[in-house]
């Protein structure tokens, strides 16, 4: 593969809190139109890291390079560099005080600068994409959540970002409403979408994803095609994980 | 060297006889705060029921006591009742009379709204362990109930501290009224005491407060969940 | 007792004049400390900590008593009219700062985080997000305060401004009209205050059930 194809890079990133390492040593690199799936038990660092892409957090080393460009320095333009970058987050964190439209708007009038007509049209018709255009003067706290978390979507889609973070967004769902985003994301995946996704639906994780990655302890454990590390994971903590996700029932004796 | 007015304080018996004219107003503030406590768990009990006349009494006697300044229901007890009625009442027992207006009004309100803020499933889930109503309110409704007001309770007394200040206006002889005799007294001899006896009496309600203040934040935080 | 309701209305506006200046003061007290607060500022944090702590727990009328009668005793000397003003302002811009900090403290950090994250800048994040939040989150409280400061103009007369109480006490003291002095001074409270209450409670009842949306 080109070199250009490369979007973003990290290499050797590290992160402490002070008391024992949240992050150790990682390094990924994330291909054009490429879906990465992290996955990994609670408290093994992958919200974190996706956090530490945008500069929502802090590192202590290593370095993170997104289209050749190293974000990590000290003179980051980091409201630049997190235009570039959609994030969506477990919260939806919608603009309770705005409506839909105003929620999608704030950030290409505000951040970027474009005028309304501009971008009045495109908002619309993505909102239509994910089944919402008759939402779009709706205030948030009118929507389900899956609503909301597909309009938060589509927040970040309108900012024409080189790749997604998706923050474990379905966790927070009730279970009916899993389904409507799962649905957006695969959408967005096929249609060529650089995304890196935490989350914990692992049927969804083995469906979109291009790799899988296995976080724990803060380190990556292994990285693999859904297909191999779904059936036949290579180490014995990312078989214990996994086995947590199915249930042994043992047979009555009668 | 500049003779400093501070040592107006330690002549005499002044800095005690200060010390005593607050206590006249932290002692009305007590018997107010107590009375208010006792009289606004009945009012926001009585705020609770469903019938018509009391919650309409009880709204009017609540909005008027806490639209009107508290110096002006001091003015209206103790020259109303006295001058009007010939009921001759003491400044101290006005001021008493007035706070618990006060007090239990605000005291009645907080009650109140910390009866109707116990969420109907609690009653409910006490219910389904097969509790009886007593054991109900008993175990878990004021349990629930005196968390929350209990650190609210605590704030009204420093609110009630600050508001006795204004008995010296009904002619009282409590801390500000014996800061005036002094500094009168003094007017020759130390020409500024004014400046270090009305600072003295600041930093020593401030003291008074402050720790009960501190107190009711602690317990607030302690108990929000 | 007609011939007296002019010194009444001039009374009444003097302390409504004077409240709300001394309102105005204390919101840009309050939202300068709140800041300060909020940004953690080094030192400055301290220092609106420690008043904050001395103007809550001192009466207005001790606050007064030492502006007016103690501050001249070292050539600090003020008109009653600006010490009425000072005074009010120090004791609301502690129950101002309050009632912004807790506005501010409602909002989620994460919400401050998705305005960053769509590329917003620090100052674009507060003005279009936190702010407007936290100011209608503020607003009951806000109000109980304005209502709270004007009732505390009350005192004003110990400076020898000639407010409502200083009127009705002078027609009680010297001319034995108790009753028709005291109803006046109730009327003109009721008149002063009860609009705000009003207002304050139509305000707080809207966010609090309508809240964004309707």
């Amino acid at each position: 593969m080109e070199k250009s194809e490369v979007v973003l890079e990290v290499r050797n990133l590290s992160k402490d809190y002070g008391n024992g390492p949240i992050l150790k040593d990682i390094s990924m690199t994330i291909q054009k139109g490429e879906v990465v799936v992290i996955i990994g038990p609670s408290g093994c660092g992958k919200s974190t890291f996706l956090r530490c892409l945008n500069g929502l957090e802090s590192i202590q080393q290593g370095e993170i390079i997104l289209d050749g460009q190293v974000i990590t320095a000290e003179k980051t333009k980091w409201t630049q560099v997190r235009q570039k970058i959609g994030m969506v987050f477990q919260s939806y964190e919608l603009f309770p005080h705005m409506s839909v439209i105003d929620n999608i708007l704030l950030g290409p009038l505000k951040a970027q600068g474009k005028q309304k007509k501009e971008v009045i049209q495109e908002a619309e018709r993505l909102l239509d994409r994910v089944g919402l255009l008759d939402k779009k003067d709706a205030y948030p706290r009118q929507l389900s959540g899956g609503q909301k978390q597909r309009v938060a979507i589509v927040r970040s889609l309108i900012m024409h970002p080189e790749i997604m973070l998706f923050d474990e967004v379905t966790a927070a769902l009730d279970p009916e409403m899993v389904r409507e985003v799962l649905d957006v994301m695969l959408e967005l995946a096929k249609s060529g979408s650089t995304m890196i996704i935490v989350t914990h639906e692992m049927q969804f994780a083995r469906a979109v994803a291009d790799k899988v990655v296995f976080f724990d302890g803060g380190d990556i454990v292994e990285t693999g095609t859904p297909e191999k590390f779904f059936t036949n994971p290579e180490t014995e903590r990312a078989r214990r994980f996994l086995n947590t996700f199915t249930f042994n029932i043992e047979e009555k004796e009668g | 060297m500049q003779d400093l007015g501070i040592r107006v304080l330690f002549m005499g018996n002044n800095f005690e006889r200060l010390l005593i004219g607050l206590w006249v107003t932290i002692k009305i503030s007590l018997i107010s705060v107590i009375l208010s406590i006792l009289f606004g768990i009945l009012l926001g009990m009585v705020m609770t029921l469903k019938n018509p006349i009391t919650r309409a009494v009880s709204k009017i006697y609540l909005e008027f006591i806490r639209i009107m300044p508290q110096l002006v229901l001091l003015f209206l007890v103790y020259f109303g009742l006295t001058k009007s009625f010939g009921i001759n009442l003491s400044g101290e027992l006005s001021a008493v009379i007035v706070f618990t207006l006060w007090g239990t009004a605000e005291m009645g309100d907080l009650v109140r709204s910390a009866l109707i803020s116990i969420p109907k499933h609690q009653y409910e889930s006490g219910a389904a362990l097969g509790l009886s109503g007593i054991q109900i309110y008993r175990y878990i409704i004021i349990p629930q109930t005196l968390r929350r007001l209990i650190p609210l309770a605590i704030n009204l007394t420093t609110r009630m501290i600050k508001t006795t200040s204004l008995i010296v206006l009904i002619g009282v002889i409590e801390v500000m009224k014996v800061a005036q005799q002094i500094i009168e007294a003094n007017r020759y001899t130390v020409p500024d005491s004014a400046l270090w006896i009305y600072g003295t009496i600041f930093f020593l309600y401030f003291i008074v407060c402050w720790p009960i203040s501190l107190l009711a934040t602690r317990l607030e935080k302690r108990w929000k969940n | 007792m007609v011939e007296k309701v002019p010194l009444y209305i001039e009374a009444a506006k003097l302390t409504f004049r004077l409240g709300v200046i001394g309102i105005l003061l204390s919101l840009a007290v309050g939202l300068i400390c709140s800041l300060i607060q909020y940004y953690k500022v080094p030192v400055l944090r301290s220092v609106t900590g420690i008043y904050i702590e001395l103007s809550r727990n001192t009466p207005l009328l001790v606050q007064l008593f030492f502006l007016y009668f103690g501050l001249p005793k070292i050539g600090v000397s003020w008109s009653s009219e600006a010490c009425a003003i000072l005074g009010l302002s120090f004791l609301g811009g502690s129950y101002m700062a309050e009632a912004f900090r807790s506005g501010l403290e409602a909002i989620d950090r994460t919400q401050l985080e998705s305005g960053l994250s769509i590329g917003l800048s620090h100052r674009q994040v507060m003005q279009y997000i936190v702010f407007p939040q936290a100011l209608s989150i503020s607003v009951p409280a806000l109000c109980a305060n304005v209502i709270f400061l004007i009732k505390e103009t009350s005192v004003f007369s110990v400076v020898a401004l000639p407010d409502l109480m200083y009127v009705a006490k002078d027609l009680i003291g010297l001319h034995y009209k108790t009753d028709e002095a005291l109803f006046m001074l109730v009327i003109a409270y009721l008149i002063l205050l009860l609009p705000i209450s009003i207002i304050a409670a139509v305000l707080e009842r809207r966010l609090r059930y309508a809240g964004f949306g309707n």
